[in-house]
C-alpha cells in the first residue's frame, strides 16, 4: 500500500520533450487510470513510476521518499504489461514465483504463496503449463498473478486488457475491479480506452500531448469536462459539437446562432462573453430528444440499435453530424427528417482556446 | 498442387547437385586415402582400385595423432568458451542498451575479419614471443578466440535482439539484477542460438590453420599442423596427406553431424518463433 507522488515530472527523449511537467498525488489504495490517445505520454509516465524510464527532471516519490534513483526492483511495485511479458521458458508456477526466488524466499513459502494467488485467480490447473500452452485470457491472469505474488505496494497496469477480445475485456474489467477491492492496494492503470477508465477507476487522469488535461472522478469528467479535448474523449458516443456565435447574453441566458442558421438559448456561463464571439456548443447524445418543434433539424443517415436504446446518426442542414440517443423501439428510419430539442441546462460551452465555460456548479472549475 | 510438387522435385535436383558438388572434394580425399601413392596421382584417376590401409599406418607411425587431436579439442573448446564469455556481455549491452555508435562498433568488429591475418603476423608473433605464448595451448586459445570474437558477437547480438525487451523489463520489475536477468532470463531463452554460435565457433577454431602453423611447433600444434606436415615440396605424398586430412576432419565431421539439429534450430531461431 503506497502513495505515489509526481512533482513537476518531465521527460525528454533526445531533444524532444514528451512529458511537460506533471504534478500528481496518487492516494493510498486508490485505483487511478491514466487515459489518453496514443502518444499522449501515459505509458511513459507509468514507466517512470516503475523506474524503467529515467525522469529527466522533477521528482517521483513513493510513500513520501524520493524514488527516481531507486532501481525498479527496489521500488516495491509490480507491473502488468500489455504483452504480458511472461517468461516463455518457465512454467506458470515458475513465472509467478520468480520474484520470490530472486529475493531468496524459501521454497515451501514460495509454493504456498503461488497456490494462494492461483486460487484467487482460479488458475490452479494451469500451474504446470508453459505460457505457449495458454490462451490470451489465461496469459493475462498469469501476468496479474505474477504481480500479486510479490504483494507489491502498488500495481502498475499498462493496457493489460487491450490484447483480449471484447467479451473477455468486459469480464476482466469486473475481475480487476473485484481484485482491487479485495487486495486493497494502490493501482495505476494505463489505457487508451475511456470505457475501461470510466468503469474501474476511482479517479481518472486525462493526458494529452504530455500534459494533464483534467483529473477527476469518472462522473466529474463526464458531467463537467474542463476542456474541449476531455469532452470529446470521455463518453461514448462522443459528445456532439456545434459551432456557434454569441448573439445576445445576459446574466441568465445566452442565445447562440448556430452555423445551420437556427438560434438556441442556454443558461449563461459565469465567464463574460462578447457578442459575435465564436464558441463551441457541446451536447451529449442522451441530452437530445426527438421533438417535432425542436431547434436542431436534420436527416437520419444511420440507425444503431443497441436493444434498450438506439442511436440516431443525423446530418444537420449545414452538414454537421449529430448523434442522438432514443428509445430502443424507435420507429425512426434512415432518410427520415427529424428535429431534436437539446436539454439546454445540460449543454456544454467551450471558448475558442478549448476551455470549458462554467455555470454555477463549483465542481466544474477547470483544473 | 501438381505445380508445387513439380517445383519441389526440380528444387530437390538442384539441392542434391549443389550438395554433391560441395561434398565431392571430401569424397575424393577419402578415396585417395585408401589408394597407393601411385594410384593417387594416376591419370586418368582410377575409380576402382584395391583399397589399402598403409597410408593410415604410415601417418600414425610418423606422428602422435592423439597429442595433436587433444590440442585441437583444447583449443577449439577453450577459444569458444573464452569468446562466449567476452561476447555475451558485449552482445547483451549492444542489443538492449544501444547507443548511437552501436552499429558502427559492430561493423568495425566485423571489419577486423576482413583484414588478412598475415597482415598482423609479425606484431602478433613478436608479442606472443615476448609474452612467452609461442607454442602454448593458451597462446593459441587466445588468438583463436580473438579471431572468432566478431562472428560470435554478431550472432549473439542478432539472437538477443529477437528477445522482446519487455521480458527483461518484467524481470527487472521482479527484482532481478543485470546478472540475474542475464542468467535466469536471457541465456535460457537464447539457448538454441548460443548453442549454434558455440558449434560454429568450435568448427571455425578446429579448422583454423594460419595461427597454429605460425605460432606453434610441437607442444601446442593442432591437427591442422599435423595435416600440413604431410605435404612436401617434392615426392609422392597425396595419399598420405589425404589420410592425415581424413583423420583431422573425422572428429569435427562426426561432431557436426551429431549436432546438426541444434545448429539448424539455432540458426533459424527467431525466424520461425
Amino acid at each position: 500500500m503506497a502513495t505515489v507522488e509526481l512533482r513537476n515530472v518531465r521527460k525528454q527523449f533526445g531533444t524532444h520533450e514528451v512529458i511537460h511537467g506533471i504534478d500528481l498525488l496518487i492516494q493510498d489504495r486508490e485505483f487511478i487510470a491514466f487515459v489518453g490517445p496514443s502518444g499522449c505520454g501515459k505509458s511513459t509516465l507509468l514507466r517512470m513510476i516503475a523506474g524503467l524510464e529515467q525522469v529527466t527532471e522533477g521528482e517521483v516519490l513513493i510513500d513520501g521518499s524520493p524514488a527516481q534513483d531507486v532501481p525498479p526492483a527496489k521500488r516495491g511495485l509490480a507491473m502488468v504489461f500489455q504483452s504480458y511479458a511472461l517468461y516463455p521458458h518457465m512454467t506458470v508456477a515458475e513465472n509467478m514465483s520468480f520474484s520470490l526466488r530472486l529475493s531468496g524466499t524459501p521454497k515451501a513459502e514460495r509454493e504456498q504463496k503461488v497456490r494462494t494467488v492461483a486460487r484467487i485467480l482460479e488458475m490452479e490447473p494451469l500451474l504446470e503449463r508453459r505460457p505457449s500452452q495458454l490462451s490470451g485470457g489465461q496469459l493475462q491472469r498469469v501476468a496479474i498473478g505474477r504481480a500479486m505474488v510479490r504483494q507489491p505496494k502498488a500495481f502498475l497496469l499498462d493496457e493489460p486488457l487491450s490484447n483480449l477480445d471484447a467479451a473477455l475485456q468486459g469480464q476482466m474489467r469486473l475481475e480487476l475491479a473485484r481484485l482491487h477491492r479485495e487486495l486493497n492496494t494502490t493501482m495505476i492503470y494505463v489505457t487508451h480506452d475511456q470505457l475501461e477508465a470510466m468503469t474501474m477507476a476511482d479517479r481518472i487522469v486525462v493526458l494529452n500531448q504530455g500534459n494533464v488535461e483534467q483529473l477527476g472522478s469518472p462522473l466529474e469528467l463526464y458531467q463537467h469536462p474542463a476542456t474541449f479535448f476531455v469532452a470529446g474523449f470521455i463518453g461514448a458516443p462522443k459528445m456532439n459539437f456545434l459551432d456557434a456565435e454569441v448573439k445576445t447574453v445576459d446574466a441568465q441566458h445566452l442565445t447562440l446562432m448556430l452555423t445551420s442558421g437556427t438560434s438556441i438559448t442556454v443558461p449563461a456561463p459565469l465567464q463574460k462573453l462578447n457578442a459575435n464571439e465564436k464558441i463551441k456548443l457541446g451536447i451529449r447524445a442522451e441530452h437530445l430528444a426527438l421533438e417535432p418543434e425542436g431547434e436542431l433539424r436534420g436527416e437520419i443517415e444511420a440507425l444503431e440499435h443497441l436493444g434498450p436504446r438506439a442511436y440516431l446518426h443525423t446530418r444537420l442542414a449545414d452538414g454537421t453530424r449529430l448523434v442522438a440517443q432514443t428509445d430502443g423501439d424507435t420507429q425512426a428510419r434512415p432518410g427520415d427528417h427529424v428535429a431534436f430539442r437539446a436539454r439546454s441546462e445540460a449543454t456544454h460551452l467551450f471558448n475558442s482556446s478549448g476551455r470549458a465555460l462554467t455555470r454555477s456548479d463549483p465542481q466544474a472549475e477547470p483544473c | 498442387m501438381r505445380r508445387i510438387g513439380q517445383v519441389r522435385w526440380e528444387l530437390a535436383i538442384v539441392v542434391w547437385a549443389v550438395a554433391l558438388g560441395m561434398f565431392f572434394p571430401i569424397l575424393w580425399m577419402l578415396l585417395c586415402s585408401f589408394k597407393t601413392e601411385i594410384a593417387a596421382v594416376a591419370t586418368p584417376p582410377a575409380l576402382f582400385f584395391h583399397p589399402t590401409l598403409e597410408n593410415y599406418h604410415a601417418v600414425l607411425e610418423r606422428a602422435d595423432y592423439l597429442a595433436f587431436a587433444r590440442n585441437s579439442v583444447l583449443v577449439s573448446l577453450g577459444s569458444t568458451l573464452l569468446a562466449l564469455a567476452l561476447a555475451i556481455p558485449a552482445a547483451y549491452s549492444m542489443a538492449f542498451f544501444p547507443t548511437r555508435r552501436t552499429r558502427d562498433i559492430l561493423l568495425w568488429m566485423l571489419s577486423t575479419r576482413m583484414l588478412p591475418a598475415v597482415g598482423v603476423l609479425v606484431p602478433i608473433y613478436l608479442l606472443w614471443r615476448d609474452l612467452g605464448l609461442l607454442d602454448t595451448v593458451f597462446g593459441l586459445i587466445l588468438i583463436d578466440s580473438i579471431s572468432v570474437l566478431p562472428i560470435v558477437v554478431w550472432m549473439l547480438f542478432s539472437f538477443f535482439r529477437e528477445v522482446p525487451a519487455v521480458i527483461l523489463e518484467a524481470s527487472r520489475m521482479d527484482g532481478a539484477t543485470q546478472i540475474e536477468e542475464l542468467v535466469h532470463v536471457l541465456l535460457p531463452l537464447c539457448t538454441p542460438g548460443i548453442a549454434a554460435t558455440a558449434l560454429l565457433s568450435i568448427i571455425l577454431c578446429w579448422n583454423e590453420a594460419f595461427w597454429s602453423l605460425n605460432l606453434t611447433t610441437v607442444k601446442a600444434a593442432t591437427l591442422t599442423t599435423f595435416t600440413a606436415s604431410f605435404s612436401s615440396p617434392e615426392g609422392l605424398f597425396w595419399a598420405k596427406l589425404s589420410a592425415a586430412s581424413t583423420l583431422s576432419i573425422a572428429p569435427i565431421l562426426i561432431f557436426g553431424w551429431m549436432s546438426q539439429r541444434q545448429m539448424v534450430r539455432g540458426l533459424s531461431f527467431g525466424a520461425v518463433k
